[in-house]
């Protein structure tokens, strides 16, 4: 029966009503506004196991493996999960102490007693094969595959580079990329990075509160599979290269040769060098600093980075030029004036053709001045602008003064001095030709690093194009190119001149007061030009050639630094070594060989006042 | 003539059913593992919970059999032999989770003092049903009072403070019945007192209590103020002011370390979500990762992971928040909120003062536990252990809700005959 207090109903169901009012909203605020809970379930929840792709493999032309993957084995623990253990054959397996496995097992402990860190790292396929079939007795214990890079043969590390950790400037550069990920760090497998790398896959793992596997999370909806890294397949001649770098050992340098009618680079080789095995996995860390610190400086590239006076060889390229330029014709002669500029003792140069095989020095003094003063102005300074202007447009085309577009980090462009150039040092009517003479024999301001060099070989046995010099053939299943490596760059200049100059380049060799007999290869037409370029120290000694004369197959440029004696006494030898084994397939003359091999003719670093 | 009415409200019972079942889906989820698939595996405690629903099911029956005069006549008697339960428990109980409230029965464990509250229920009816009872004066209310407090007092000693407190949930019959309503006030006051003193400075608390004093004298009350107005106040100040300070005492002394955790925890006092503050902070990740729609069945993460303790008792409601969304959170609030508005409803229309009393003892109980349980998962409220009534997973706390609900249904089915 109803009574006077039956209208309190109402406050009682307005107190139930007010209370699951607040409730809503209050579900409202933790379910629809507050973002940060999922973020969190996310990360306590869900484990992301990264499935790492094994990484491309690298070949040589021939199809020899010349860098692979290796499995080593990490050694992992989650000290929970251990029980019925017997320490005294684990220890035996591992070839470990009792105290050393305390140790680590207390380390690990101390980094959590639920989740997985490493006991043992890197061990290798033997320490860990001859105990395998036992590992299910430790209970806890499991091994965790990773892959190391393994170098087959110890040669050409300049141009394979090497892989490391990614640092954070990697990792803010692409997102890809997290802490603890392996990247491409120089040579190719920086440069190539993104086709040898593959692609990452994911498994979304679902863990409980104690850090255990509970399965796939949403049974795999969410995983990704690796994609494996594409294989490289180079241009590289693995027996040429480990060829180049044995007649380089002793000496400081580098040797390129490239195959002309295609731009393949053969060999790339820069001494000292070292053996690309020493800066894997935990040998890094003691042998890099060694070689950083080494004066010879064995990790500079020297055959893309070291920027050097041409010398003599850079003739080749004035002598193209100014014929093409029309200031001289292949019946010029000049005498061999040594108050110009100085020369060794040979007749006068009738003919284009003859002084590139005696190689004069004011002959192409005067060339150069012809290119530089044409005389179409009256002011000195005003013609030389001219003349450099037209002169610097055609060293461009020969591949100078600009960085070629070779497929590995790091190349230098050298210098061509323009007329900017020198109205910064001299001002704007500062300069003419008395002022920058020197650039005639390839010394003064032009500066050009060795693939420049050896693409200039490559140009003249095109007579007259060259392909970019580069070191991917192909990769991948398909056989995937890069098609800027198949154009050809045309120089600009007629057919008929280069043919004069590889004239004058076989004559260097093979005629009489030619610079370089010693490049003679029997049986094979070997072109060359001599170069000795001056420097603080001892003269660096220069060769550029190809071979043979007609339909040529390599163009080399060798260059060996501070080495007495010039061009033709050291580089020549050395070129002409390489073309016989890479033409003959193997070297008959073998106390040639021997000499240059083990002679050791550069001065030693660091350099003292000349002498 | 109106037709007679239904036999048992089909309301309750529907929502009733509804309720029990989708509690037992949360259950199946918060304890599933791959291992124990099966509904009715019943070595876990899905399929244990399945057997106590069936158990459930038949008291329900035998209720709506008995004849509902007898639980009027036999109250007093079913209140004596719930007290002397809770004291033989004191002597036999195993202990559990730092309480000795479960009598060990062999295959399973009972806890009397889910159904004290029944047999409270029960008594304070039967004591009340007097016509012409008078709450205000002291004779009555001292002795309703002593029916209320000394199972809780009992259960206290079994060191379970939260199914104690339930019992200041009479409150409500009791205003229903005619206590002054300054009562709630008074309570109401106290409550947000103690927080205020434990997280402002009390001279600055005291402070604004005398502004209030002020404002309310000078400015409310104007001209019409009166002598008595003036004493009246200042009463209320100096009560105010003494509550106040004595508020670290009580904290200090009175509440046990982990009692204090739990409501600096709440007060963010401190933020030690590894400690004292893990079980919360768990539940609102599993919550609020919930979202909207939820992630459906079985498909809690946090829930499967185990994060959160006792997610299958005293935490289920955050199986719910997690697997059915915000969607399933407001529509099991909304059903709770039906149940207990008709209870109200219906406990209006009842002929007889017992009858009504009953209801409003039932709804209050219930009231109490889900104010105190959501409260306390979506963390309004400190940790108190008490189950959500119908969902958690328990046997003696479904069964004792069940006879405490179809007592009810069974009293409504009769009204006519004046019962």
């Amino acid at each position: 029966m109803s009574n006077q207090y039956s209208n309190r109903a109402n406050i009682v169901k307005a107190i139930f009503c007010s209370v699951a009012l607040i409730f809503i909203v209050r579900l409202a605020a933790l379910q629809l506004f507050d973002r940060k809970y999922p973020d969190l379930a996310r990360k306590q929840a869900l484990r992301y196991v990264t499935q790492y792709p094994a990484r491309g493999l690298v070949y040589d032309r021939n199809g020899l493996l010349l860098v692979y993957n290796e499995a080593v084995y990490d050694l992992m623990v989650i000290p929970r999960l251990i029980k019925d253990f017997d320490t005294a054959a684990f220890c035996r397996c591992l070839r470990i102490e009792r105290e050393e496995f305390d140790s680590r097992l207390r380390q690990a402990r101390k980094y959590s007693p639920y989740s997985p860190s490493p006991f043992m790292k890197q061990l290798s396929k033997e320490e860990f094969g001859s105990w395998q079939n036992q590992l299910y007795k430790f209970k806890g214990f499991y091994v965790q595959k990773r892959t190391l890079r393994v170098y087959d043969r110890p040669i050409a590390a300049h141009v394979l580079g090497y892989i490391g950790e990614v640092d954070d400037r990697d990792i803010s550069n692409d997102p890809y990329y997290r802490q603890g990920d392996y990247i491409g760090k120089s040579g190719l497998e920086k440069w190539y990075e993104p086709i040898l790398r593959g692609r990452k896959g994911c498994n979304v793992m679902h863990v409980d509160v104690h850090n255990r596997e509970i399965g796939p999370y949403l049974n795999g909806k969410l995983d990704s599979l690796p994609v494996e890294g594409l294989n490289l397949y180079t241009t590289l001649d693995a027996g040429l290269q480990q060829y180049a770098e044995s007649l380089m050992a002793n000496k400081r340098g580098c040797i390129v040769a490239i195959q002309p009618a295609t731009g393949e680079i053969l060999t790339l080789a820069s001494a000292p060098a070292y053996d690309p095995n020493l800066l894997v996995g935990r040998l890094r860390r003691d042998n890099y600093p060694r070689l950083s610190s080494d004066v010879n400086k064995p990790l500079f590239n020297r055959a893309l980075q070291a920027k050097y006076p041409p010398g003599s060889i850079f003739k080749v390229a004035q002598a193209v030029t100014a014929l093409q330029m029309g200031v001289i014709t292949p019946q010029t002669g000049f005498a061999c004036d040594k108050s110009l500029v100085g020369c060794h003792n040979h007749p006068s140069a009738r003919s284009v053709q003859e002084a590139i095989k005696m190689s004069c020095n004011p002959y192409f003094y005067h060339v150069y001045k012809r290119m530089i003063q044409q005389g179409r102005y009256k002011s000195s300074a005003r013609d030389s602008q001219y003349g450099l202007t037209q002169w610097h447009h055609y060293m461009l085309r020969l591949g100078f003064g600009q960085r070629l577009g070779i497929d590995l980090p790091g190349v230098k462009a050298g210098n061509i001095p323009d007329t900017a150039y020198y109205n910064r040092w001299y001002g704007r009517d500062g300069w003419a030709f008395s002022t920058i003479y020197s650039n005639s024999i390839g010394q003064g301001e032009v500066e050009v690093v060795p693939i420049q060099m050896a693409n200039l070989a490559c140009i003249v046995a095109n007579r007259g194009y060259y392909c970019t010099p580069h070191l991917l053939r192909y990769y991948g299943p398909d056989s995937l190119q890069r098609p800027e490596f198949l154009e050809h760059h045309e120089t600009g200049i007629d057919r008929r001149w280069f043919e004069l100059a590889a004239r004058g380049m076989y004559d260097v060799v093979h005629g009489a007061g030619g610079t370089a007999h010693k490049a003679d290869v029997p049986g094979i037409d070997v072109c060359g030009k001599t170069g000795t370029a001056q420097n603080l120290g001892d003269d660096h000694s220069v060769f550029i050639a190809f071979a043979p004369l007609d339909k040529p197959v390599i163009a080399v440029a060798v260059y060996v630094e501070n080495a007495r004696g010039g061009g033709g006494s050291w580089a020549a030898p050395i070129a002409g070594l390489l073309i016989e084994k890479y033409i003959n397939g193997e070297v008959k003359r073998k106390d040639f060989e021997r000499t240059y091999r083990e002679a050791s003719p550069c001065q030693k670093l660091p350099l003292r006042k000349k002498r | 003539m109106l037709p007679p009415p239904r036999k048992y409200d089909f309301t309750l019972i529907a929502l009733y059913i509804g309720l029990v079942l989708f509690g037992w889906v949360n259950i199946y989820a918060a304890t599933f593992s791959e291992e124990h698939r099966q509904v009715f595996d019943f070595s876990c405690q899905h399929g244990k919970q399945l057997l106590w629903i069936g158990l459930s099911a038949i008291a329900a029956v035998a209720v709506l059999k008995i004849d509902p005069k007898i639980f009027s006549t036999t109250a007093y008697l079913i209140y004596a032999i719930a007290l002397a339960l809770l004291v033989v428990t004191l002597f036999i109980a195993t202990v559990t989770k730092g309480a000795t409230s479960w009598i060990n029965l062999g295959a399973f464990k009972l806890q009397p003092s889910e159904f004290a509250k029944c047999a409270t229920a029960l008594a304070v009816a039967r004591f009340m049903r007097e016509i012409d009872i008078n709450l205000n004066r002291p004779r009555t209310w001292i002795t309703v009072g002593a029916i209320i407090a000394i199972p809780a007092a009992l259960i206290l000693l079994q060191h379970d403070t939260g199914s104690a407190l339930v019992f200041a949930s009479f409150l409500l019959p009791l205003f229903r019945e005619g206590l002054t309503p300054y009562i709630l006030i008074f309570g109401l006051v106290a409550v947000i007192l103690f927080v205020l003193a434990l997280l402002l400075n009390k001279y600055l608390l005291i402070g604004i209590i005398a502004l209030g004093c002020l404002v309310y004298l000078f400015l409310w009350l104007g001209r019409r103020r009166a002598r008595k107005n003036y004493m009246g106040t200042l009463l209320v100040f100096v009560a105010c002011s003494l509550f106040t300070l004595s508020v670290d005492f009580a904290f200090n002394h009175l509440l046990e370390p982990h009692q204090k955790q739990r409501i600096e925890v709440l007060l963010g006092k401190t933020d030690d979500l590894k400690g004292a503050g893990y079980n919360v902070h768990q539940s609102k990740i599993a919550l609020g990762s919930g979202g909207v729609l939820g992630k459906g069945f079985l498909r809690g993460t946090i829930t499967k992971a185990n994060f959160v303790p006792e997610q299958e008792t005293d935490f289920i409601f955050c199986t719910v928040g997690e697997e059915w969304g915000f969607v399933g959170c407001t529509a099991m609030i909304a059903a709770y909120l039906a149940l207990l508005l008709h209870i109200v409803t219906i406990a209006e229309r009842q002929h007889s003062n017992f009858s009504r009393i009953y209801g409003y003892s039932v709804a209050s109980i219930l009231f109490f536990h889900l104010f105190v349980n959501i409260g306390m998962v979506i963390g309004l409220l400190p940790v108190i252990g008490i189950p959500l009534p119908f969902c958690s997973y328990g046997g003696s706390s479904l069964l004792a809700f069940t006879i405490l609900l179809f007592i009810f249904i069974r009293q409504d089915s009769a009204r006519t005959q004046g019962i």
